[in-house]
């Protein structure tokens, strides 16, 4: 739900600020491709892994920073059970797999935003939208957007586990965890992005 | 039969276990005591595995667990089971699935059996009516018994009790040591190891009674030795006065 209203309400942010310029230049046919290319490359993979990190990763860290203060982890070493296995790695894949899933969801809200935003508010014609949007938003912009998704999964994942795993000192440690968790995932998200970006463009 | 021989832990600076000499007999139950941060948990985690000794060794059945692979030393946890001082039940997971954790994870067990020897081990705890709920609806001493038959569910030849009655009113303190006394009397051959501060209840439940002071096993016997004891540090232990030889730290 929240990609949901975050992605309609991006979306729909993006394409004012953009067509407000376009309009200047009578360029607001463009509006549709440029909200496009700046979706699906740029902001629904990034924020969206700020929304996850905020919301399942802080969750994550946590429950097994609790786990982990409680003796949990440890019962479960006793019991000749992994905690790498069982906790760790169910959320890695769910990361991978749901984080493109999710920005997928974000592209298309965002575009419906958009189209709402330039019909209604621009004035522009819906077929000059469409035809400019297919036109100039090819496949390779989704999939570079959804390359960064399958990142970004794994890092929120991997972060917060690690993060709850080596929580200590009972409740305090818990809400050390899950801030420092959050904080460093988002700063990382940030390199990452630029990083991914900067081989993206080069190659 | 658990031996340690020599065995010295050390954390950073702090040498918690200073030349550890200790046999465990099998088939018994052994109390561990000595005053908190004298290494008693630092002990039973060395039995299992789970920390390893700075320098010395740990002998179980005869074998050094420095020696063991992997899978030997999963095979050993999987023969050990542990009541964790705050019980440690999984939250997420019903009394039932917390029971049956162990067995399920063994992957050896049919679904039909699982659910047999937990209802099986929740009797016996005297707690057959509770499968459904979760840890958060149980009264401390309720999950102090759910982690003893998660502890049991599998069977255990060895079974570790870390405080088991720490924070208990006197009522629930008795009822989760003659339950220690019925654990070993259901399975003669069970070796059962309790790190307690509670005195009169080791007296009361223990075979062998081991003191630690200092990293080192002060003395070690059945309970009617530390009745006659001479030692000050002991007698000022039983006594529960600050006055006396015993460091505190």
């Amino acid at each position: 739900m929240i990609v949901l209203i975050c992605g309609f309400f991006i979306g729909a942010a993006v394409s004012l600020q953009v067509g407000t310029i376009f309009v200047i230049f009578g360029a607001e046919g463009m509006l549709g491709a440029a909200n496009g290319k700046a979706l699906s490359r740029e902001l629904s993979p990034l924020i969206t892994g700020f929304l996850l990190a905020g919301r399942a990763g802080a969750a994550i860290t946590a429950e097994i920073a609790s786990m982990k203060v409680n003796e949990q982890i440890d019962a479960m070493e006793a019991m000749a059970v992994d905690p790498i296995d069982y906790l760790v790695v169910p959320r890695l894949i769910a990361g991978v797999v749901m984080l493109p899933m999710l920005v997928g969801i974000f592209n298309l809200v965002g575009q419906i935003a958009s189209v709402i935003v330039g019909v209604m508010i621009f004035d522009i014609d819906q077929g000059a939208f469409f035809q400019k949007m297919t036109t100039i938003v090819t496949p390779e912009d989704i999939w570079s957007g959804l390359q960064k998704a399958v990142i970004f999964g794994g890092i929120i994942s991997l972060f917060s586990c690690k993060f709850g795993l080596e929580a200590s000192g009972g409740a305090k440690g818990v809400g050390v965890a899950t801030t420092t968790s959050v904080v460093t995932i988002l700063l990382i998200l940030l390199f990452v992005d630029f990083g991914i970006t900067y081989i993206q463009i080069a190659l | 039969m658990i031996r340690f021989e020599n065995v010295v832990k050390q954390f950073g600076t702090n040498r918690v276990l200073d030349g550890l000499d200790l046999e465990i007999p099998e088939g018994k139950i052994t109390v561990i005591i000595g005053k908190s941060g004298e290494g008693k948990s630092v002990t039973i985690k060395h039995i299992m595995g789970l920390l390893t000794p700075t320098s010395g060794r740990v002998f179980v059945d005869d074998r050094d667990l420095s020696t063991f692979s992997f899978e030997q030393l999963m095979d050993l946890r999987r023969s050990i089971g542990m009541l964790f001082q705050h019980a440690a039940l999984f939250d997420s997971l019903s009394v039932f699935e917390n029971v049956a954790f162990p067995l399920k994870e063994r992957r050896s067990m049919k679904e039909s059996d699982i659910k047999k020897r937990v209802f099986e081990v929740l009797d016996q705890i005297g707690l057959p009516d509770i499968a459904d709920k979760f840890p958060g609806e149980l009264s401390t001493g309720e999950k102090k018994r759910v982690g003893l038959a998660r502890a049991l569910s599998p069977n255990p030849r060895i079974i570790m009790y870390d405080e088991p009655t720490t924070g208990m009113d006197p009522l629930v303190s008795e009822m989760i040591d003659n339950l220690i006394v019925d654990v070993g009397r259901w399975n003669p051959e069970l070796t059962s190891i309790v790190i307690s501060h509670d005195l009169k209840a080791a007296l009361e439940t223990a075979e062998n009674v081991v003191m630690l002071y200092k990293g080192k096993v002060q003395l070690a016997g059945a309970p009617d030795k530390f009745r006659k004891v001479d030692d000050p540090i002991i007698r000022q232990f039983f006594a529960g006065k600050v006055e006396g030889p015993m460091e505190f730290m």
